[in-house]
């Protein structure tokens, strides 16, 4: 199974295209303002239709292929093959129903089931996310839960009708580091178990390192490097995946001045022409100002950059 | 009192909800319960633990921004926890306050001007305007702001901006010590390494004394000198950074850096991963409060309260049972295995973002 897009909405998004291959986890990785949070509500259809133009874009789930142009996805989709958890659970369930109708809700509403099937569905999935009691739970209200059984209600409402692809938008960035772990733990064996393609955004490399097969690092709506995740990480190319990767506060040099990316993201109308990254780049040159194609580097390893690979075409003296 | 101890507390107790009226019964939320630290002159002393854990009740406590329930402070061996007027006056001079969120601990109808000019007003009166435009401008240079900035509003800044006038304000009545609670969470990645190290900065070259809040145990691990962790109002172990990284000691502290997501890869040690999660502080469970969730739980655990005792030496201090018997759990190294293309990658950026040369070579020159 693949799944594609293409979209260019005049800036926010610029060309991007994205690929999960069945039983996969794809990261896509940034900045707040990048663009990766938009994609994925574009990717779902959630964009109001008045204020957002998507402009070109495909989206093929299996054998089946959506013009993201021209219309809504169909219903059969959203919510069925294509399912999304948010970042902060509280605010995504509706704290006035049982956590029990919410979930049978989005089963009726896909297939039809009887009520009571729903309901046994729906305990059945509490129980796969790892909630205790789930028969009792069900008659509980979102607020009597803590954060990270939330996200486990909200990871079960998703996958409630087997999705075949599973947007997950910040999942853990709400949560604690031990939680975190747990929710990273189940999205792991559920992905193996039904071998749905996930596709997670984060702004955290060591959630990346710990559940991603492959990396697509978005910048000013653009990707920027596109990879297999070790490969990423072993041979970064991009000014600013290097960046990225160095400004993390590790466990490994403490005290140390951490090196930096100068500056902050610009906005969408003020983002410069060609590569988006350099007015932050400390590598910028003349030629940067036209757009660099995102080419191949190592197998399957794709990055954007005039001077890549780096200690080929610039030299540092200091 | 050891000179070298700028801030103490001495089994500082805070409870929430004691008012409860006769109609109400609200229950006593114990948010921290019987701590005891010092933080020395000059160090940075970060405080990690979940959320929930009482550790931003603390650095209120230790701020005086709330009054224990009972307990001492002290700062620079005056009792503070009880003072109050002109006193508090002063104690707000030497001691300050750095908050989370940037974008709303700030006046959005002030000016930068007027926001830094704020706490020189009330902490430096006799200063002249001219004189106190001067050191706003400085205290703008200081944290890496232009004096231009000045007539702005914190609007037109973004994130790591924002938290710079905060840290400017913070400098502006020259304290001793400054308490951060999660200074950098709320900024990304980036930003976040431009404020860590202008904290790291500030404290080299003024002396100052810094009190972390945080969470995020990447972030501690960089910038403090000396770490206490807390579970549900108590401190589970206190040391120095470096011993309580490589030799954690308490197994929720083992379980805390088993939880980080590393660089390496899946890695996670599964098997330290806690399962459950915090209890409610308004129920905590008797005896060690980490037992309900700790995997070599026993007996004694559920009924005797541990004290915090020191291991090897006096500074690294643990509150277990069996600190002494747990099995060393074998921890991955925590230090990052690089590949050489990356290593030599990273060089050669930070040789250019520090201000070394750089000359292309066309790619078209590339045979």
């Amino acid at each position: 199974m693949a799944l594609r897009f293409r979209g260019q909405s005049n800036d926010v998004v610029d060309h991007v295209s994205l690929e999960a291959k069945s039983g996969e986890v794809l990261c896509i990785v940034g900045e707040s303002g990048c663009g990766k949070s938009v994609t994925a509500m574009a990717l779902m259809g959630l964009l109001p239709q008045e204020s957002s133009i998507i402009s070109s874009g495909n989206l093929r789930v299996g054998e089946d292929i959506f013009d993201l142009t021209r219309d809504t996805l169909p219903r059969v989709m959203r919510g069925s093959r294509i399912a999304m958890i948010f970042q902060e659970p509280m605010t995504s369930l509706n704290p006035a129903f049982r956590i029990g109708d919410q979930i049978c809700e989005a089963i009726i509403q896909h297939s039809g089931a009887t009520r009571p099937e729903a309901r046994a569905r729906a305990e059945d999935m509490l129980q796969r996310v790892g909630i205790a009691n789930p028969s009792q739970r069900l008659f509980e209200y979102p607020h009597q839960l803590s954060g990270g059984m939330r996200q486990r209600v909200m990871i079960a409402m998703a996958l409630a009708n087997d999705p075949q692809v599973l947007i997950a938008d910040e999942p853990t960035t709400a949560l604690d580091v031990t939680i975190q772990a747990q929710i990273l733990d189940l999205i792991r064996d559920l992905r193996d178990a039904t071998r749905m393609s996930t596709i997670m955004i984060t702004h955290d490399l060591g959630v990346v390192a710990e559940i991603a097969d492959r990396i697509t690092v978005m910048y000013g709506g653009q990707v920027v490097e596109q990879g297999p995740v070790r490969e990423v990480f072993d041979n970064p190319q991009h000014p600013y995946t290097i960046g990225l990767m160095s400004a993390m506060p590790g466990l490994d040099r403490p005290g140390e001045r951490l090196a930096i990316v100068p500056g902050t993201v610009p906005t969408i109308a003020n983002m410069p022409k060609g590569c988006r990254f350099r007015t932050r780049c400390a590598f910028a040159a003349a030629t940067c100002a036209q757009r660099p194609t995102l080419s191949e580097i190592a197998p399957q390893h794709h990055v954007a950059c005039h001077f890549a690979p780096l200690e080929e075409h610039i030299e540092v003296t200091r | 009192m050891n000179q070298n101890v700028i801030l103490e507390a001495i089994d500082v107790v805070k409870h929430f909800g004691m008012g409860s009226g006769w109609l109400s019964q609200t229950p006593v939320v114990q948010a921290v319960d019987g701590v005891s630290l010092e933080v020395r002159r000059g160090e940075t002393f970060a405080i990690v633990g979940e959320s929930g854990c009482g550790k931003s009740t603390l650095a209120r406590l230790l701020m005086r921004l709330l009054t224990p329930t009972s307990g001492d402070v002290l700062f620079d061996g005056r009792q503070v926890s009880t003072i109050q007027g002109e006193e508090l006056k002063t104690l707000r001079c030497d001691m300050q306050f750095i908050f989370q969120d940037p974008f709303s601990s700030l006046n959005p109808r002030m000016t930068v001007a007027k926001l830094v000019a704020e706490p020189l007003e009330i902490h430096a009166p006799a200063l002249s305007a001219q004189d106190r435009r001067a050191k706003v401008a400085e205290l703008l240079r200081q944290v890496g702001l232009r004096a231009e900035h000045a007539d702005r509003y914190p609007h037109e800044f973004s994130g790591g901006q924002r938290q710079r006038i905060g840290i400017a304000r913070a400098l502006a009545s020259g304290p001793k010590l400054i308490i951060g609670d999660e200074p950098v969470s709320a900024l990304d990645v980036s930003v976040q390494a431009q404020v860590i190290n202008l904290l790291g900065d500030l404290s080299r070259d003024l002396g100052l004394t810094l009190v972390i809040i945080a969470h995020d145990l990447g972030v501690i691990r960089h910038m403090s000198d000396r770490v206490a962790v807390m579970y549900l109002g108590r401190i589970v172990e206190i040391g120095t950074t470096e011993d309580v990284f490589s030799e954690p000691k308490h197994p929720y502290t083992q379980a805390l850096l088993a939880a980080i997501p590393s660089m390496d890869g899946p890695v996670t040690d599964h098997s330290a991963t806690v399962h459950g999660e915090m209890p409610s502080p308004s129920d905590p469970p008797p005896g060690c409060r980490f037992h309900t969730r700790c995997p070599h739980a026993q007996a004694l655990c559920k009924t005797q309260k541990p004290h915090l005792s020191a291991v090897q030496d006096a500074s690294h201090q643990v509150a277990c049972h069996f600190a002494d018997t747990l099995q060393r759990r074998h921890r991955p190294s925590t230090a990052t295995q690089k590949s050489k293309t990356a290593e030599a990658r990273f060089a050669l950026y930070r040789a250019a973002t520090e201000g070394g040369a750089v000359t292309h070579n066309a790619k078209q020159d590339q045979p």
